[in-house]
């Protein structure tokens, strides 16, 4: 057998498993951050520092019964969180992580550190969130609860909304970067300006980030804009009826589209693993690094920020984001036109 | 057979019966998700096609956006299923002169279909051509022909996209007193 | 036997009678309008397969426009969906024969 096409089922097999692993870091991070935010320690008996606390939970879970409403849709009910967990995993498979590699002069050719290379990668990540949303539309619905409906309802219209300023930010990156292939436009930012500067977009579209990050927070349903869960007003959302592993799925499920945005901002605008100092072939330690300071900026955010009011987030998006997001788009379009980038 | 001859027998299959599920269903939200079933199937047609540009836009348009559309209506009105009982009274079909031109029409339809599939299976068809380098996959060109060949069709689709959205805020509103 | 354009035309031709039957049969606005859904889509596939012979994009620029036109179509479909069930509280278009009420 051909030794490129194993390392690349390898590379399936590791990027899942590091997806899920993923997750419980992150589980176990947020409980940290959020410890130490509000002056408490957080899990400690668990392990070293409390590391193994969230496989407690993820036991728990697994023995704990698998309740459903009698009302519920039993086929939606069961179909809904398969599908966000789907989606979730889905995304993440165009995106690309590291630099070509021969694994040390193992293999005859260099192969991409990505699950697959699609030359339409950002079209495809666009179409997979937005297909996300059936998910939290649907465990809302199949519930028969009015507090699942409304956190459903909530849901939809709050990604719908979101979606465009998003769209519309990954548009002016793509304008800048000439392509739709991730890998390609990761490679587009490489090199310095006057020789120390590193060329990331995110220095051209200071503003796009922007945009891409808060519209990434509130399509990832995370604090300050956790309407469709908001436990203070909807006891939690879309997710209210479900327990054990089902319930374990949307939790899952929102961890990795957490980690799936913040691994798209570091490619986009961050310069995925292009960086100064370190050789390029240690380039996936720069990508670690940018993608893991974006996830503690978004666990921050969760732990400093108090929940929008819900018609202000739809002001918010509607009234300033997406106007703003079509005028950067503009902006960039006639940069690229009269500097010919 | 090949890779493409055996996705498209699959494909095709996934397509025809999500769309008869989309028909043969008295409870509109299975309707909807089926339908989105059947887009994905006919999707992954776009990419045996050679058209990956116009298969992801078929998801984020119409799974993603139109669709999303139809099934939070059918969760606003909260729909009940449709009745049989009522579908037996009140459907046009069923009075006596309509059911007999229905059902010869019906009958008219499926001829048709078997006569263009027995077509296919005695013609000699002509295969593809060969395009290996590049040409209609490329979303550059896709790009160039939209905003130069069919710049004045472009413009008016966007006045279309307004009339519409002006129309649905109108329709849908509430009257006020 | 290689798939062909005969193949895609025949799948089309099938998808588009479903959506016939559909508009025909069922009683309720909603699964009309889908059943709508069902032959545009089908006559996208005509399009795309047509593209893909002739090697050409207009197929899929034409595509592209359907899609736009289906979006505006839904979205004027469902608003006047909203208002008639207000009135009526039923989806069922012989509640709707009179111009008036």
């Amino acid at each position: 057998m051909d030794p490129v096409l194993i390392v690349q089922v390898a590379l399936v097999v590791v990027v899942f498993q590091a997806l899920l692993l993923s997750a419980a870091g992150m589980v176990w991070a947020e409980r940290k951050v959020s410890a130490r935010l509000q002056q408490r320690f957080g899990p400690t008996l668990t392990g070293p520092a409390g590391l193994l606390q969230p496989f407690a939970d993820v036991f728990k879970l697994f023995f704990k019964e698998e309740l459903k409403p009698k009302a519920a849709d039993s086929v939606l009910f069961y179909l809904a969180p398969i599908i966000s967990a789907t989606t979730a995993f889905l995304a993440f498979c165009v995106v690309p992580f590291g630099p070509p590699t021969t694994l040390f002069g193992l293999l005859d050719r260099p192969v991409m550190l990505t699950v697959a290379d699609v030359n339409v990668a950002v079209l495809v990540i666009f179409a997979v969130a937005s297909m996300g949303v059936y998910g939290i539309v649907l465990a809302g619905w199949s519930s028969n609860n009015k507090y699942s409906l409304l956190g459903g309802l909530r849901a939809s219209a709050q990604m719908i909304s979101y979606e465009l300023s998003y769209g519309m930010a990954l548009a002016a990156v793509l304008v800048l970067g000439n392509s739709l292939s991730l890998v390609e436009l990761v490679n587009a930012q490489s090199g310095y300006w006057f020789g120390f500067i590193p060329k990331w977009f995110v220095f051209l579209q200071p503003v796009g980030f922007f945009i891409f990050m808060t519209a990434g927070v509130a399509e990832t349903n995370r604090a300050p804009f956790d309407f469709p869960e908001a436990e203070q007003e909807l006891v939690a959302g879309y997710h209210t009826e479900y327990s054990s592993m089902s319930f374990a799925l949307f939790f899952l499920a929102e961890y990795v589209n957490m980690v799936t945005v913040s691994a798209v901002a570091t490619n986009l605008y961050l310069g995925g693993w292009h960086g100064p100092v370190l050789p390029p072939w240690l380039g996936i330690l720069w990508w670690f690094a940018k993608l893991s300071a974006l996830l503690f900026f978004y666990l921050w955010l969760r732990w400093t920020l108090p929940r929008y009011r819900y018609d202000t987030l739809m002001q918010f998006g509607w009234k300033f984001l997406l106007p703003l997001s079509v005028l950067n788009l503009l902006a960039t379009a006639a940069g690229v036109l009269y500097f010919g980038i | 057979m090949g890779f493409e001859t055996i996705g498209f027998y699959v494909l095709g299959a996934l397509a025809v019966a999500a769309s008869l599920g989309v028909i043969g269903q008295r409870n509109p939200i299975y309707s909807v998700m089926l339908l989105i079933g059947s887009f994905g199937a006919l999707a992954g047609l776009y990419i045996l096609l050679d058209s990956p540009f116009t298969a992801v836009t078929q998801i984020i348009v119409y799974a993603g956006a139109i669709m999303v559309l139809f099934l939070f209506v059918v969760m606003l009105l909260n729909v009940p299923r449709e009745d049989a009982a009522e579908w037996d009274r009140s459907h046009p079909l069923n009075r006596p002169g309509a059911r007999r031109l229905g059902a010869a029409l019906a009958v008219f339809l499926v001829l048709e279909l078997g006569w263009a599939v027995w077509h296919i299976s005695t013609r000699e068809a002509v295969a593809f051509k060969d395009i290996s380098s590049g040409g209609i996959s490329s979303v550059a060109a896709l790009g160039r022909s939209i905003f130069t060949d069919y710049a004045f069709q472009f413009e008016a689709t966007s006045i279309l996209i307004l009339a519409a959205m002006v129309g649905a805020v109108v329709l849908a509103r509430k009257e006020q007193e | 036997m290689d798939v062909t354009l005969n193949h895609y035309l025949v799948l089309s031709a099938i998808l588009f009678a479903i959506g016939t039957a559909g508009v025909f049969l069922r009683r309720n606005v909603i699964t009309l309008l889908l059943s709508i859904e069902i032959m545009l889509n089908a006559v996208n596939l005509t399009f795309v397969a047509a593209g893909r012979q002739f090697a050409a994009v207009d197929g899929q620029v034409i595509v592209f426009f359907v899609m736009t036109v289906a979006a505006a179509e839904a979205a004027v479909g469902l608003a006047i969906v909203i208002a008639l069930f207000r009135h009526r509280e039923s989806l069922n278009p012989e509640a709707f024969t009179s111009l008036k009420w």
